[in-house]
């Protein structure tokens, strides 16, 4: 148990550092907005990276959605 | 659709393949509350004025490499799917190289390549995906806003993190003391909490200190005078304790009880900030170019385009019809009808002749006009509303916070008694006497007490804004739940706030009418052709408009008249022969030459749960009264139709002020519903304001609370959630307060020792947020409220 007040002490220095850290993350803007970046992660914006398969059941999905 | 912009959105989004939105949306369907103005083609002439350097040099900077940036204000957001549509669009356009939308504040972010692109063009685009955006320009006081909000944010950090750090120490040192941890490793653990909260109370705590220190300077007892003293006192003790290896810490207590104030505090900022665009609302009304008129040596004259800022009195400016009215001015050449709806409130447009006077922010509707500039800037009507609003704003009628008032006496009784006890205590025991004392503090610590008020309120106000109503001011819902009057604004409030049919008597099809009018209405301006749009399907040849009376034309080969009856009837063989229908509104009658065709009534329809509102608010003993600056003969069509008694006419922004001050000087607990420019003083004096949803920035800043949606119908759920907060609030009081009163004397008498004292105390806290979340239950359905108590009058609208 020797270790114990070492590392008690280094949860210091990061409690310390952890602060910093969001200082420097709030002054940078990165909470300005925080609603839009929850719905970002679902907008499909990588469809020419997907290989295209010649696949009938995803046609048939894609040409459901279009008439939706 | 949600809103205005969805409508024409919708055919965008299949053509560019963007079918994806409608997966993103990420709230309901709404009914578009369409006021905002169609000018669709008019609006694109204007935007082309931006291009010009003098007026992008205040809001565009320009890199060496030839990029252009700005920041742009895009009204019309409702959701995060308008911000995925806008930058999808956008980011299309060629020479566009990055686009982005912030969904809290409603600003874009662009630059752009500027031999590839025109400023113009991006706006136009922004235009026709139903969006509309404004240049924007930080002001001081933005940047002020901007600043605390960050620095709060960093308190909560502080707050949070450490708190979480405190708690497992707090844990660790619970179980040493049942299992037996050495002295050594104790009093480390302890230090390290110390640590680790100085810089809660130091930093994180700071604005409750100085909001005490504030109050006590004015002999006034604020809650926050005892969160000090508690915060202040337990971490004094603790650090003693720690010090001389004695006692109990409170650290974990202590952290917790400040984060969560701050976390209280930190929403209700937040939600005032949400509708606190203030900065720029006055400008947005303003258009921010104009055209001028200059006489050349030869006296030839010739058009410049200036920045309305560059304007001086006596200028001569040219006001093209759709355009707004940049300053206060005398019409020196044309006549033109004006649309003066967001000053006064009256919804059909004056008409306005050579040598009257025209007031800025008012939209020119049908003419050309000739303008010298006689007022400017800060001099104008419309600034000297602003001023009204600023000086009813400061004369507000404070209404004490119930919390408050228990908290000064509260503040007063435990301060007394913690110094009587511990006189007495080192009388008998001097060495008891520190800890006997503490533990009176801390049993009678108001954690419970403070919290009382800000959870509920918070619950409430978090629930009330899923339903459509944004809280700004933390007193709304106690007003609410006392309110005993209600004043609303007509136009835009009750009604909708645009024209539109509503009876057509005709002896021939309907359909075939309405379609003849609606040829003839396409080739106006005025608002009233507005109402005939649906209809549009042939087109008119040979158009000859008469301002203020009506349109002439031809419709497959046939000559028709529509306008007022006077006029129209002049085109009849025998004109005298008409009569009139019964029926108060605007009667528009369309005729040819052989025969009267059809009688239109226009007139500014309801909102459709008005009625359901007046009538609920008079179920619970509420007055009902209603202010508005329209004269005309409307006003009394919607006073009955509506059965409200108390109804002022044609009254100026003072005349309303001085009614609500009168009602208050009555005791009266005033609530204002109102939405135009006009209103702002009135909002602002009002004890409780709302804004429509649909109202300009300016008003919505002022008001205490917003209703986003425009449903009336959410008031009634508000004052219904109001009351029953207030119920909530005041058992929590009174549970906080029984249980301090209880646990004083036992406490005074040296039974508890401090830990037990620590834990009950964060019981009676945890009782009191646990109540306070009974608020978030949903009462009843949010939508289906209007349409199943209503359906008549959605038949009717």
């Amino acid at each position: 148990m020797e270790i114990l007040p070492f590392l008690l002490a280094i949860s210091v220095v990061f409690f310390f550092g952890a602060i910093l850290f969001f200082f420097w993350n709030v002054n940078n803007g990165q909470y300005d907005d925080l609603d839009s970046p929850a719905h970002k992660i679902l907008y499909d914006d990588d469809e020419d990276l997907i290989p295209r398969t010649k696949n009938k059941t995803q046609d048939i999905k894609t040409d459901q959605r279009k008439q939706d | 659709m949600c809103c205005p912009g969805c409508v024409a959105v919708a055919k965008t989004i299949i053509d560019s393949g963007l079918v994806n939105y409608y997966q993103h949306r990420n709230i309901d369907d709404q009914n578009a509350t369409n006021t905002t103005r169609d000018r669709s083609a008019l609006i694109l002439d204007e935007l082309r004025l931006f291009n010009t350097d003098n007026i992008q040099q205040e809001f565009v900077t320009q890199s060496p490499e030839g990029l252009k940036e700005a920041t742009l204000v895009i009204e019309g957001i409702t959701c995060a799917a308008c911000i995925w549509l806008l930058e999808k669009h956008l980011k299309k356009l060629k020479g566009m190289t990055s686009f982005t939308v912030n969904m809290s504040n409603h600003r874009a972010q662009l630059s752009w390549h500027k031999e590839e692109l025109q400023l113009s063009q991006i706006l136009i685009e922004i235009h026709n995906i139903g969006y509309q955006a404004q240049p924007y320009r930080a002001d001081i006081e933005e940047q002020v806003l901007a600043l605390e909000q960050k620095k709060a944010m960093r308190r909560l950090g502080v707050a949070g993190v450490g708190m979480m750090q405190v708690t497992a120490l707090a844990i660790a040192l619970y179980f040493g003391e049942a299992s037996g941890m050495q002295t050594s490793t104790k009093t480390w653990l302890r230090w390290i909490s110390f640590i680790i909260c100085t810089p809660i109370i130091f930093y994180a705590a700071q604005p409750f200190f100085l909001a005490a220190f504030r109050d006590l300077k004015t002999f006034h007892l604020s809650m926050d005078v005892p969160v000090s003293i508690a915060i202040g006192c337990a971490y004094l003790a603790s650090g003693w304790a720690t010090l001389t290896h004695s006692g109990e810490i409170y650290f974990d207590s202590v952290s917790m009880f400040t984060f969560f104030l701050l976390f209280g505090r930190y929403l209700e900022m937040q939600a005032r900030h949400r509708t606190g665009r203030a900065g720029n609302a006055l400008q947005n009304l303003l258009p921010e170019a104009t055209t001028k008129i200059t006489k050349d040596d030869s006296g030839i004259d010739s058009e410049t385009l200036t920045a309305v800022s560059q304007l001086v009195v006596g200028d001569h400016i040219l006001v093209k019809p759709g355009q707004t009215i940049p300053t206060d001015g005398v019409i020196i050449q044309g006549y033109s009808s004006i649309d003066e709806s967001a000053l006064t409130g009256e919804y059909l447009p004056k008409r306005r002749n050579t040598h009257e006077k025209v007031i800025a922010g008012t939209l020119n509707v049908e003419n050309p006009l000739h303008i010298e500039v006689t007022h400017i800037g800060a001099h104008t009507k419309l600034s000297a509303i602003i001023r009204l609003l600023e000086r009813a704003s400061e004369n507000k009628p404070k209404l004490a916070v119930l919390a408050d008032k228990i908290a000064s006496y509260f503040v007063a009784c435990v301060l007394i008694s913690a110094a009587v006890v511990s006189f007495i205590w080192w009388q008998i025991a001097p060495e008891e006497a520190f800890w006997i004392t503490l533990s009176v503090l801390v049993v009678t610590c108001p954690c419970a007490l403070s919290l009382a008020t800000p959870t509920a309120l918070t619950t409430a106000t978090g629930t009330l804004r899923q339903k459509g109503l944004l809280i700004t001011r933390s007193h709304v819902l106690e007003n609410l739940a006392s309110a005993t009057d209600f004043v609303f604004d007509k136009t835009g409030t009750l009604t909708q706030g645009n024209l539109a049919i509503e009876k057509t008597l005709t002896d021939f099809d309907e359909k075939q009418a309405l379609e003849i009018a609606a040829a003839l209405e396409a080739h106006s301006e005025h608002p009233i052709s507005r109402a005939f749009k649906h209809f549009a399907v042939n087109s008119a040849e040979s158009i000859e408009v008469t301002l203020g009376q009506g349109i002439q034309g031809r419709v497959n080969a046939l000559e028709y008249r529509i306008g007022k009856p006077e006029f129209a009837s002049q085109l009849l063989r025998e004109p005298n022969s008409i009569s009139i229908p019964r029926g108060t509104g605007h009667w528009l009658l369309l005729c040819s030459k052989q025969q009267v065709i059809a009688w239109f009534l226009i007139s500014d329809s309801l909102r459709h749960d008005s009625l359901y509102c007046i009538q609920s608010l008079r179920n619970l003993n509420i007055n009902v009264h209603m202010l508005t600056g329209d004269s005309s003969s409307s006003v009394q069509k919607i006073a009955s139709e509506l059965t409200i008694e108390k109804v002022v006419s044609c009254a100026s922004p003072e005349d309303k002020i001085n009614y609500i001050n009168l009602l208050q000087a009555t005791n009266a607990k005033v609530v204002m519903v109102g939405d135009g420019i006009n209103d702002l003083p009135v909002l602002a004096g009002a004890q409780t304001s709302i804004a429509m949803g649909s109202a300009s920035d300016l008003a919505k800043t002022h008001a205490d609370a917003v209703l986003t949606g425009g449903e009336l119908a959410v008031i009634i759920q508000a004052v219904a959630l109001a009351k029953k907060t207030k119920t909530i609030i005041k058992q929590n009081i009174a549970w906080a307060f029984g249980y301090n009163m209880l646990a004083l004397p036992i406490a005074a008498f040296g039974f508890i020792p401090p830990y037990i004292a620590a834990i009950g105390m964060s019981l009676s806290s945890l009782i009191v947020v646990t109540n306070a979340l009974r608020l978030s239950k949903s009462t009843e359905p949010r939508k289906t409220l209007a349409i199943t108590t209503n359906p008549l009058l959605i038949e009717r609208y």
